[in-house]
């Protein structure tokens, strides 16, 4: 009897181990056997920030079927083989090996999400690949990859250029301000946003009067701000995820903060329902934004391509506007795809080496990537709420709701100021 | 008696062996990826099957002395330079975590039942704030760790991780499998039928739960150990995840909690189908996969498998 | 840094985010509390309230208090109905501890999973006309946003323990934990008297849902974020007394607002849940625990 279990405890080992195996090798011969081109990725499509990474899913899937209308790259059809991450950095490792070494993608691309883009990092090293990257805070100032190439236009110094706008801003009014409480959240992303925060204030002469971060799960945010408004500082800059945002919006409005600027490095106020549950709420707070409808941003099949996101979105329970990410996946898709068209192949050496060097025509208009892989140039945009009406969710179709005040060769107005006028 | 001890250890070797053949067999890297995965949830599932399945105190709190066995390891490889190697880590980690496995152990005096569950959990929440509020370890933007190609003769560096967890975790059976049917087992089976009566029939019961608690923490505290050498990049949220104390609990129970075998069986199982699951269907199909398992399991096979396979045998026996 | 007006207003905060939490916990004051029915799944049922509260609200403009009240009938039968599922399976073969507790749990996945696959994870939130405003007396300053849910909390907290005290079906349920063989020979079913309690704690979850939903956005998994406080409560309180539940949860919200304010917030979880640990040190039966 205790043999025979023994032995069952074995052989139900080797029967899984024989099940993966058989499982593994009937897919490589599937694999094996066709055409297509195979893009592959994991994505964030549950957890925390499947809002955001379903909503990318559908807009490089607007971009696939675009191109395959067209006849494919390199007359091939393309194709995606993408899992589901469910925002854990922990599954990661083992989508992106079996990515390349069982469905054996021919291209690979990243997740969302800063903690979703590094675990993934040192496969695609080991295999020398090319790895398009979708909205990482400096994944790179880590490993220092030449291949790795981001599409979030934070800059060439992606922390720093994250705040700076909002830091820039504050410099050029008068009087100067001269204080600024950073509130962030604890994870990722928000930390170092508020260390490069940190690093601005002091670079343009500012006094940190207030630093702390808060625990996601907060469930209210009164007491942070109100610790906040009694320091009284001129500027306050916020790096949160959207609970965190849309609490300290509305606490801010509740206890009647005082303050010059506000708000910094929000996200969450991108997305059309938060923008549209917060309404006038908004008005005049200063926070980052990639992309808005005004004339400087203009580019050419950016608002055919919203208008294909809008049409899809529907049902799907995502943002229905797509202004956030969504331009942005359908653009780095772009860039791998006229690599691809112009290296006349998937050469690693020869994309990464075409990738570095040219300029990219996209629906977010002229991308060029610097030698750590992010954008040589920043396209951190600081842009104002003005004139929000309560409960319109087509306002933010519009110009006008979303004034865009830096770098200047985008600017689409002037700021208000101060912030509680 | 003799039969019996050869039977297990045979087995064992037969296991360790497969496990090289394929590393030289097989160059696929993800599935040494998914196998690391479902060793993991073993031994997890071993360890909290000592204290909850064994002595009958249900420990919700696995996340955390996983997670602490984790940072212990990035802490002394970044403290000393990646000078260590990574069995003087797993040491370090078992040793740390053996230690909070002891002061649960005391806490069970006071504590019990549900109350003892709670305070587990209580306890990993101000651990993982602890991790989230220290810098050094990355806080909670967490840490990076780096690893080489390959190892030693291994073609790569995931199969050497394999080959550890594989090991550790077979260890990890045969402990919980003297555990399981030496006099200590009989002791500790007293404790979780009635503990009040096994302090009057003079079992040592607080000695018994130490040693309980102090396994089960050094356990889970090794299979924590080698996990940032495995991602790579290690954050409080997804080291202290809940998904890891639920696993931890449901892969004995769907297996069987009385018997030694019983979370082995649960965790191969139940783990293989979530690696399946990730890469087919989509992830939070896993998630309802654990729930759908636990409703029915719990519902209709209390005992788990081994305790359907046991009726099932009691009935051809008859 | 110490200052009066910041210490009142944030004890003030404390004090509303306290009473939302005992809305919150209420009903597993009565499950786990009075019970002994280990639902680790109630602050799921909590977000589901939440998602019901959102769909009427901005569908049909309902203030989500509203709809909340409106919808425990609804969550009344199906607390009913998950009650004799559980008997059935574990209470009347004597499995409850863990079998009861895993059951909770697969419960608590496929209601979190089920809201994913149906309502996708975008954050929702309401909207309601006083959502926004805040009073002012003198430097403290009253957020409605906080104030109505405290305010439904103190009134439900206080209808739950009157009929507790003073009905006869009230009374029931606190004999039934306490027990159950003298009530079965008082003529009374303890079975049918759990089933109702149980059904009420789902109950309120209806309410629950459409309070959190107002104090903040709203997505399937943040169910998670609660587990640990509802228990916490529950425990810290005492079980079997709703009066020191409320306690309970004033304590948790001002300590959380305090450390918030003061030491700063990504500290709070630990302090209340050091808090915790501390009680259960000390005093096990918490603070107005019967046993």
């Amino acid at each position: 009897m205790i043999k025979r279990r023994s032995f069952m405890r074995a052989s139900l080992a080797s029967g899984v181990v024989a099940l993966a195996l058989a499982s593994g090798s009937l897919v490589s011969f599937g694999a094996q056997a066709a055409q297509p081109i195979k893009i592959g990725f994991s994505m964030a499509l549950s957890g925390g920030l499947a809002g955001a990474g379903k909503a990318a899913l559908i807009a490089m899937q607007i971009w696939k079927d675009d191109i395959n209308k067209k006849g494919g790259l390199l007359g091939r059809p393309v194709e995606f083989v993408y899992y589901d991450d469910a925002t854990s950095p922990s599954t990661v490792p083992g989508i992106y090996t079996k990515l390349l070494d069982v469905d054996k993608v021919d291209l690979v691309v990243s997740s969302y999400g800063t903690n979703e883009i590094s675990p993934a990092m040192p496969i695609v090293m080991r295999k020398k690949l090319v790895f398009p990257s979708l909205f990482g805070l400096a994944v790179n100032d880590q490993f220092n990859y030449n291949r790795y190439f981001q599409i979030m236009p934070a800059g060439p110094e992606p922390k720093l250029d994250w705040s700076k706008g909002f830091f820039e801003l504050a410099s050029q009014q008068h009087p100067k301000p001269e204080t600024v409480a950073i509130i962030a959240a604890d994870s990722d992303f928000a930390l170092a946003a508020a260390a490069g925060a940190r690093e601005n204030a002091k670079k343009f002469g500012f006094k940190v009067v207030y630093d702390k971060t808060y625990p996601p799960g907060t469930p209210d945010f009164t007491p942070i701000v109100r610790a906040i408004q009694a320091e009284r500082p001129d500027l306050v800059f916020v790096a949160s995820y959207p609970p965190g945002s849309v609490g300290i919006v509305k606490a801010a409005r509740e206890v009647g903060l005082k303050a010059k600027m506000f708000g910094g490095g929000m996200v969450g106020l991108q997305f059309a329902g938060i923008q549209k549950n917060l309404g006038p709420m908004l008005e005049n707070i200063v926070n980052y934004h990639f992309w808005v409808p005004a004339k400087t941003l203009n580019f050419p099949g950016i608002n055919e391509f919203l208008k294909k996101y809008e049409q899809a979105a529907k049902g799907k329970g995502v943002d229905p506007l797509g202004q956030y990410l969504p331009p942005y996946a359908y653009a780095y898709m772009q860039v791998l795809g006229q690599a691809v068209e112009a290296t006349h192949g998937m050469n690693q050496a020869k994309l990464a080496a075409y990738m570095h060097k040219h300029t990219f025509d996209t629906v977010v208009g002229k991308v060029k990537f610097g030698s750590n892989g992010e954008w040589a140039q920043t396209r951190m945009l600081m842009t104002q709420f003005r004139n929000v009406k309560p409960n319109d969710l087509d306002q933010f179709r519009k110009e006008g709701t979303q004034v865009v005040l830096y770098p200047h060769q985008w600017k689409s107005g002037t700021m208000v100021y101060p912030f509680d006028k | 008696m003799k039969l019996r001890v050869n039977a297990f250890w045979v087995s064992c070797a037969v296991v360790v062996g497969g496990g090289l053949m394929l590393t030289e067999v097989l160059h696929n890297d993800y599935y040494f990826n998914a196998m690391y995965v479902i060793l993991q949830g073993t031994l997890m599932a071993v360890a909290w099957n000592i204290l909850g399945g064994f002595t009958g105190y249900v420990n919700f709190g696995s996340a955390g002395f996983f997670a602490v066995g984790a940072y212990t390891s990035i802490f002394l490889d970044k403290y000393f330079g990646h000078a260590l190697p990574l069995p003087v880590l797993i040491a370090a980690a078992a040793l740390v975590c053996a230690l909070i496995g002891l002061g649960v152990g005391y806490l069970s005096l006071r504590l019990k039942g549900v109350y003892f569950s709670i305070a587990t959990l209580a306890m990993a929440i101000v651990f993982a704030t602890l991790i989230s509020n220290w810098r050094y370890m990355g806080g909670a933007r967490g840490a990076y760790i780096l690893t080489p190609e390959t190892f030693l003769w291994f073609h790569s560096y995931i199969q050497m991780l394999f080959m550890v967890i594989l090991l550790l975790t077979l260890g990890a059976v045969a402990i919980s499998r003297y555990l399981n049917t030496s006099r200590l087992g009989r002791g500790l089976a007293a404790i979780r039928d009635d503990e009040v009566a096994a302090e009057c029939a003079g079992v040592p019961t607080l000695r018994l739960k130490l040693i309980s608690t102090t396994l089960m923490g050094a356990l889970m505290g090794i299979a924590g150990a080698p996990y940032p050498f495995f991602v790579t990049f290690v954050d409080p949220a997804s080291a202290f995840s809940l998904f890891v104390a639920v696993n931890a609990i449901a892969m004995p129970m769907i297996g069987g909690t009385s018997h030694w075998i019983g979370p082995v069986i649960g965790a191969v199982l139940l783990g293989s189908m979530q690696q399946v699951i990730t890469v087919t269907v989509s992830s939070e199909l896993n998630v309802l996969l654990v729930g759908l398992m636990l409703v029915g399991f719990v519902t209709l096979a209390p005992q788990g498998i081994v305790g359907l396979a046991q009726k099932y045998w009691r009935r051809r026996a008859r | 840094m110490l200052s009066a007006d910041l210490l009142s207003n944030a004890l003030v905060a404390g004090v509303l985010l306290g009473g939302f939490y005992a809305a919150v916990a209420i009903g597993l004051a009565i499950s786990f509390g009075q019970l002994d029915i280990v639902n680790i799944a109630h602050p799921a049922f909590v977000i589901v309230g939440s998602y019901i509260a959102w769909i009427l609200n901005s569908r049909f403009g309902l203030d989500p208090v509203l709809i909340g009240v409106l919808a425990t009938p609804l969550f009344f039968f199906v607390g009913v109905v998950m009650y004799r599922i559980y008997y059935a399976a574990f209470e009347r073969t004597g499995q409850e501890s863990l079998s009861g507790l895993a059951f909770f749990f697969g419960v608590m996945f496929i209601l979190e999973v089920g809201l994913m696959l149906v309502y996708g994870v975008d954050y929702r939130l309401v909207s309601a006309s006083y959502l926004g405003k805040s009073f002012h007396f003198g430097w403290i300053g009253v957020p409605l946003r906080m104030l109505v849910p405290f305010t439904v909390a103190l009134v439900m907290t206080g209808g739950i323990w009157l009929y507790l005290s003073r009905t006869f079906m009230g009374r029931a349920i606190l004999a039934v934990a306490q027990d159950p063989l003298a009530l079965q020979l008082m003529g009374a079913d303890p079975v049918r008297i759990k089933q109702f309690a149980f059904g009420l704690a789902i109950a309120t979850t209806s309410v629950a849902g459409s309070l959190l939903i107002m104090i903040g956005p709203v997505e399937p998994s943040i169910g998670r974020d609660y587990i640990g406080r509802v228990f916490a409560i529950v425990v810290l309180g005492g079980m079997g007394s709703i009066s020191g539940m409320f306690i309970a949860a004033m304590i948790l919200g001002v300590v959380e607002s305090v450390v918030s304010t003061f030491a700063g917030p990504s500290w709070a979880p630990a302090v209340a849940f050091g808090v915790l640990l501390l009680t259960l040190a000390l005093r096990p039966s918490g603070l107005f625990g019967r046993r």
